[in-house]
C-alpha cells in the first residue's frame, strides 16, 4: 500500500487539484447569488451594504406569491398521481415477465431519454390539436407524464430487492390482504415509494421547459416567473426570489434525505 | 382521466388476488393505468410530432388540413444546416469538458476513505438542488458587465475594457458545463467505485508507464460509467433551449431555440414539428450507436433514473 502511494502520487495530486477546482466552480455562483440578495447595490461589482430591501419587495409582489402557490399545487397533484401510477407500473414490471410488460417497460423508459424540449413541443402540439386550452390542467398532465417514469424506476429498484417469500409466508400463516399490505408491503416498500414521490416533487418544482411550452395564462410557476423576470428587465428581486426558492427545494431535499436514510 | 386513475387504484390493489398468482386479468388491470396514461400523453403526442411535420400551417397559427413535404425540405436548407452543425459541436464541446473534469473528480472521490465518500458525493449533488433556471441566473449575475468576475478581470488587466463575458458562445458552454457536470461525475464515480485498482498495480509492475496504465487499464475499466456520463450530458445538451436563450447572443441559437421560436413567438407549428423531427433523429444516432455498438442494454435511461435518484436522495 505504501508503495502504491508513491506510485500514484501524480494522479492523486492532479485529481485533487481538479476536484478542488470543480468544487469552487460548483459553489461560487450559488454563494455569490446568496450574498448578492442581501446587497444594497444591484450587480455586486462591489458591496454597498447589507439590506433586506429585495426580500421586502419580493414578499409584496403578488405575481410571485401566485407563482409559488401554482408551483406547489402543480407539484403536489403531479406527485400524488404519478406516485400511484408509477408504483403500480413498478409492481407489474417486477412481477410479470410477459410481452405486455416488455412493451410497458419500453414506453415507461422512453421518456427518460427524451430531452425536455421534445416532450414540451409534442405535448403542446397534442393539446393544440385537441383544442384543449393551455393552463394549469395541461401543465399538471405534462408533469405527471414525465414524473411517472422516474417514480417507476426508483420503486422498481427497491422492489427488485424485495423477497416475495415474505408474502407467501404471511398468507400461509393466514394473513389477509389488508394485513399484508399494511404490515408487510407498506413498511418494506414505503421508503422506496417515498423516495419516488420526493423525486417526482422535486422534478416537478424544477421543471421549466415543459411548463413553458404547455403553460398558459394562470399557470405561471416559479421557474417560469424567474424566466420572464430575466427576459423583461431583470428586476433585482430575482436574487431574493432565488434564495427563497432555493431554501424551499433544500428543505424538500433534506426531508428526502432523512426519509431515505431510515430505509430498512 | 386524472381523477378516474387516482380513484381506480386503491380498489384495484385491494381487490387484486394474489400478486404471486399469474392471472392475466389481474396483470392487465394493474398495468393499464400507467400504460394508458403514457400511451395517451407520451406515445400519441410523439407520433403527432412526426405527422404534423408534414402538415401545412394555417394563417391563425394552427395546423392546416392538407399535407405537404415543403416544411421538412425547408428545414434542411442552408440556414438550418448551420444551426444543426452548431448544436452538434456545442454539445460535443460541453460533453468533452464535462468528461475531462468528471473523470479526475470521480477517481479522486472513489479513492477516499469510506467515511468521507458520502459527504463528498453530497457536495457534488447539492448544487443540483438549486433550480435549473436559478443556476443560469446566478451565472448571469457572475458574468454581468458590472458583475464580480468581469470587474475583477478588468481591474487586474487580464481582459481589456471592451470585452464582455455574457451573451456569447463561451458563456453558453460554461453554463451548460455547470448545469450538467454533477450528472457526469455520478456515473463515473459509480464505475470507478467498482473498478479493481489492483489491476493498475499489476500494470505498473509489468512495466506500464503511469499514463499508459491510466489510458489502457483505468479508462476501459470505467467505460460503462463514461458512456453513461456521455449520454446523460450529450442528449440534453442537443436539446438545450433555456441556456442559449438566456446567456447566449444572437448567433448562439441552437435547434431548441428554433423550435421554441417557431412554436411561440413566430407561430408555425408544422415547422416547429419538422425541426423537432430533425432533433429527434440527431438524438437517436448516439443512442443507437451505444446501445447496439456497446452491446449494453442499460447504458442509458435506466442509468439516468438511477443518477437522478442518487442525486435527489
Amino acid at each position: 500500500m505504501s508503495a502504491a502511494k508513491g506510485r500514484f502520487a501524480a494522479w492523486k495530486s492532479t485529481s485533487l487539484i481538479v476536484t478542488i477546482f470543480v468544487m469552487i466552480f460548483l459553489y461560487m455562483p450559488i454563494v455569490i447569488l446568496v450574498a448578492q440578495s442581501f446587497n444594497e447595490s444591484r450587480f455586486g461589482g462591489k458591496w454597498a451594504g447589507f439590506s433586506l430591501k429585495w426580500y421586502e419587495a419580493l414578499f409584496n409582489d403578488r405575481g410571485v406569491i401566485e407563482a409559488t402557490l401554482n408551483t406547489l399545487y402543480i407539484a403536489l397533484t403531479a406527485t400524488a398521481v404519478s406516485t400511484v401510477l408509477g408504483t403500480l407500473a413498478a409492481w407489474v414490471l417486477n412481477l410479470y415477465k410477459t410481452r405486455l410488460q416488455k412493451f410497458n417497460y419500453g414506453i415507461t423508459y422512453a421518456p427518460l431519454v427524451m430531452p425536455d424540449i421534445l416532450m414540451g413541443i409534442s405535448l403542446l402540439l397534442f393539446f393544440v390539436s385537441l383544442k384543449v386550452e393551455l393552463g394549469l390542467f395541461t401543465v399538471i398532465c405534462a408533469h405527471i407524464t414525465f414524473c411517472v417514469s422516474f417514480v417507476t424506476f426508483v420503486v422498481l429498484a427497491r422492489l427488485q430487492d424485495f423477497d416475495f417469500n415474505l408474502i407467501h409466508a404471511a398468507r400461509d400463516l393466514g394473513a389477509n390482504w389488508r394485513v399484508i399490505i399494511i404490515k408487510i408491503l407498506l413498511p418494506v416498500l414505503g421508503p422506496g415509494i417515498a423516495a419516488g414521490a420526493m423525486m417526482a416533487f422535486t422534478l416537478s418544482m424544477d421543471d421549466f421547459v415543459v411548463t413553458f411550452f404547455v403553460g398558459g395564462p394562470g399557470s405561471t410557476t416559479l421557474p417560469v416567473k424567474v424566466y420572464s423576470m430575466m427576459k423583461h428587465g431583470t428586476p433585482a428581486i430575482i436574487n431574493a426570489l432565488s434564495v427563497v426558492f432555493m431554501a424551499l427545494t433544500f428543505s424538500v431535499a433534506l426531508i428526502a434525505q432523512i426519509i431515505t436514510r431510515k430505509r430498512v | 382521466m386524472n381523477p378516474a386513475d387516482t380513484t381506480a387504484k386503491p380498489s384495484s390493489l385491494t381487490h387484486a388476488p394474489s400478486p404471486i398468482g399469474r392471472g392475466k386479468f389481474c396483470e392487465v388491470s394493474l398495468t393499464l393505468p400507467s400504460l394508458l396514461w403514457l400511451l395517451f400523453f407520451f406515445a400519441v403526442p410523439a407520433a403527432m410530432v412526426f405527422a404534423i411535420a408534414f402538415k401545412t400551417a394555417d394563417s391563425s397559427g394552427g395546423i392546416g388540413s392538407s399535407w405537404t413535404l415543403e416544411t421538412i425540405v425547408e428545414v434542411f436548407n442552408f440556414n438550418y444546416a448551420r444551426i444543426m452543425w452548431r448544436t452538434v459541436w456545442v454539445s460535443f464541446a460541453v460533453t468533452a469538458i464535462c468528461l475531462l473534469l468528471a473523470v479526475p473528480v470521480g477517481y479522486w472521490i472513489s479513492r477516499q476513505d469510506k467515511k468521507y465518500k458520502n459527504w463528498l458525493l453530497l457536495l457534488v449533488v447539492i448544487p443540483l438542488w438549486t433550480n435549473f433556471l436559478i443556476r443560469i441566473f446566478a451565472w448571469r449575475l457572475l458574468l454581468h458587465p458590472d458583475g464580480i468576475i468581469r470587474t475583477a478581470l478588468v481591474s487586474i488587466g487580464i481582459i481589456p475594457e471592451d470585452v464582455f463575458l455574457l451573451n456569447n458562445m463561451t458563456a453558453v458552454i460554461i453554463v451548460s458545463v455547470y448545469t450538467h457536470l454533477s450528472f457526469a461525475i455520478l456515473p463515473i464515480y459509480a464505475a470507478s467505485e467498482r473498478f479493481d485498482f489492483s489491476l493498475l498495480e499489476a500494470a505498473r509492475d509489468l512495466g506500464a508507464g503511469r499514463f499508459r496504465a491510466f489510458c489502457l487499464i483505468y479508462l476501459p475499466g470505467i467505460k460503462r460509467g463514461i458512456i453513461t456520463a456521455f449520454l446523460i450530458v450529450f442528449i440534453p445538451a442537443l436539446g438545450s433551449y433555456a441556456i442559449p436563450d438566456l446567456v447566449g447572443g444572437i448567433d448562439c441559437e441552437l435547434l431548441g431555440n428554433k423550435i421554441a421560436f417557431r412554436a411561440m413567438a413566430n407561430r408555425n407549428l408544422p415547422e416547429a414539428a419538422a425541426i423537432s423531427v430533425v432533433l429527434a433523429c440527431m438524438i437517436a444516432i448516439p443512442f443507437i450507436a451505444f446501445v447496439f455498438g456497446g452491446g449494453r442494454k442499460r447504458a442509458d435511461g435506466g442509468a439516468r433514473a438511477e443518477t437522478e435518484a442518487i442525486s435527489r436522495q
